[in-house]
């Protein structure tokens, strides 16, 4: 299946949901772009240390996962901060874990990569930084409790040797399990035809899973996930593009496409704009004062004895 | 009915945890092939994991992350190389870096003779990363003893097993005496030669204090062991596993540290584990034990 930013993207998608619905994926979407925005920002004046995965250019997919499976239960991946900011953990909470602070997620212990909350009913594990660990845990927590449970990983990821057999003990063992690859078409800097030949959509199914290829439109991503949900186990391929460097805030020039835009424009042909702008302009300037220069140059030990 | 054996108490632990504690058994045709020694029950709760020697330790490690507690069963620990990814890297990483918890049982069984990759003992490369409780149940009271912690705690377990001790019905004492010229540790199944080992030292005029590790980590050690071995002014850990970077040198250096006395190692020779014999270079048995002892004192 060739790689576009309308693979599988039924024409007029956007106008069979309500405007309630449109207006919640871009806000989840803002949410992303603006918080990251924030981070950059802090990077560049060197405010954060550590080393970051950003998602932003990829958030459209978190989006429409945080509207319709936000109670499952998440294994993620390194480039996380999406689902962590759209199923609803604290941005705070977020910012501080990126700066190494005991007011972060996980104490400051772990960082961008390997993000954690299980508070006001989300249950989101992350994993250590091996790629795809976190899907064999997340087969393993399904098979524990029957609960529905959400597997991310990348196209880089999905090659690592215990992928498939997750798939497969999933399909054995009918777990409530959507795996979701977030087909960014890189790992790293290596494309995906320069290391295989075959593709996750073809291994999903020959393990019996329904699965689906699909660009990162989030009203299709939305469907499809809603349309799986009710048999799982399954599996979504999502074709989406990294808007920086696999880590840190480099870009490699412009985007193969620019789903954040995208979606702008589509709000607009929906007769949304107005409301879509208002949506923008309230979350990017909750995200600045998340990130607010007060907050970050004061002394260390104000923050921890504010904490 | 008798006393149990290590194998039928495995069993019989096994059979409570699972009808009774709602936990779960994950492992490779646990349900076949002998049931794995007689140690496996015929109840429910069983998992039959297919070949998959690296998803299968991330499947245990996340049902134990939501509370179901596993019994992970590895036939041969030399499989743990495959499977310790998940325990290492994760079960073992989770609390101090989220607070969250992946208490799995690992049975690491070992066993001596089958060659290169089903003869090793690990727990020495496991005591190495941070985060696992370590142990070498050797007697049904010492495994009904770390099934008891492990209910009580939120760490991984490594519970390094050994088909030497499956039949055995026995419980282990230390023995110090005043007298003694020299205080030998021993875990894995090289305890099960202590006694004769000692036996045959004693005929010859050397007599030992006997202290059996069941706990390698943490390690920790009673006031009168320290002050047994400082009489005795020489000591000797014995361990199934490889010498170097190994459970006994690095017992060894702890006893060494605590006590200022020169504790010696003895654990495997650097070498595979051959089929055959003399090359199966096998964990200690009396004669090597007595070797070493003899060696150390400069006797013979
Ligand atoms: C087990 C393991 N192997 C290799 C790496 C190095 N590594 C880190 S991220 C990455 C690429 C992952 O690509 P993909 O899964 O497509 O996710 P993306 O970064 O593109 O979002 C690699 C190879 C690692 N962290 N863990």
């Amino acid at each position: 299946m060739q790689r576009s930013c309308d693979l599988n993207v039924e024409k007029g998608i956007a106008e069979s949901f309500s405007p309630e619905t449109s207006l919640a994926l871009w806000q989840k979407m803002c949410e992303v772009r603006y918080f990251e925005q924030g981070a950059v920002d802090a990077i560049k004046a060197g405010e954060i240390n550590y080393q970051v995965y950003l998602s932003s250019g990829q958030e459209a997919a978190a989006a429409s996962f945080s509207l319709c499976i936000n109670k499952y239960q998440v294994f993620a991946q390194h480039r996380a901060h999406d689902i962590f900011l759209t199923f609803g953990a604290p941005p705070e909470m977020l910012r501080d874990e990126l700066r190494g602070l005991p007011s972060g997620c996980s104490r400051g212990r772990a960082g961008s990569n390997c993000l954690q909350y299980h508070e006001n009913g989300m249950h989101m594990y992350g994993h250590h930084g091996l790629i795809a660990e976190n899907v064999p845990l997340g087969v393993g927590a399904a098979l524990g409790n029957n609960k529905q449970t959400l597997c991310i990983f990348g196209d880089g990821s999905a090659e690592e040797d215990y992928v498939s057999p997750s798939l497969g003990f999933a399909a054995t063992h009918k777990l409530p399990v959507l795996f979701v690859c977030m087909d960014n078409n890189y790992s790293i800097l290596t494309k995906t035809e320069v290391r295989r030949s075959w593709n996750m959509n073809e291994v999903a199914k020959s393990y019996g899973l329904p699965a689906v290829d699909i660009a990162d439109d989030p009203w299709t991503v939305l469907k499809h996930t809603r349309e799986l949900s009710t048999q799982l186990p399954a599996f979504i391929n999502i074709r989406v593009c990294r808007g920086y460097w696999h880590a840190g805030v480099g870009i490699d020039g412009t985007l193969e496409w620019d789903r954040f835009n995208m979606v702008k424009h589509e709000l607009n042909e929906l007769g949304l704009a107005d409301k879509a702008a208002k949506i923008e302009t309230s979350v990017c300037k909750k995200m600045e004062q998340i990130w607010a220069k007060e907050i970050l140059l004061k002394p260390l030990e104000k923050q921890l004895e504010d904490i | 009915m008798g006393k149990r054996n290590l194998a039928e108490t495995i069993r019989e632990t096994t059979r409570r945890h699972l009808e009774e504690e709602n936990g779960l058994l994950l492992g490779q045709s646990v349900s076949a092939v002998g049931w794995v020694n007689g140690t496996v029950p015929d109840t429910r709760g069983i998992v039959e994991l297919p070949m998959t020697d690296v998803a299968g330790a991330g499947f245990a490690v996340g049902a134990a992350m939501v509370g179901r507690r596993p019994f992970f069963v590895i036939r041969f620990q030399d499989f743990l190389v495959l499977n310790g990814s998940p325990l290492i890297n994760y079960a073992a990483k989770v609390k101090e870096l989220h607070g969250q918890s992946a208490p799995v049982f690992i049975r690491a069984i070992a066993a001596e003779g089958i060659g290169p990759v089903h003869s090793t003992v690990l727990h020495g490369m496991f005591m190495h990363f941070p985060g696992f409780k370590i142990c070498a149940p050797m007697s049904p009271g010492e495994y009904e003893k770390i099934y008891t912690s492990f209910m009580k705690d939120d760490d991984p377990y490594y519970v390094s097993e050994h088909r030497f001790a499956y039949q055995n019905k026995e419980e282990f004492e230390d023995i110090i005496r005043d007298d003694a010229d020299i205080t030998i540790f021993l875990a894995s199944s090289p305890r099960l030669f202590a006694a004769e080992a000692s036996k045959t030292l004693e005929k010859e005029g050397t007599k030992c204090n006997i202290i059996h590790l069941l706990w390698l980590k943490p390690f920790t050690c009673s006031e009168a062991v320290i002050r047994g071995l400082k009489k005795s002014g020489k000591g000797l850990v014995i361990d199934a596993g490889h010498e170097i970077c190994g459970a006994s040198r690095s017992i060894a250096y702890e006893l060494g540290m605590a006590s200022g006395v020169m504790v010696h190692a003895l654990g495997l020779k650097d070498h595979t584990k051959c089929l055959c014999p003399p090359l199966q270079n096998k964990a200690p048995e009396v004669d090597e034990i007595v070797a070493k002892v003899r060696n150390i004192l400069k006797l013979k």
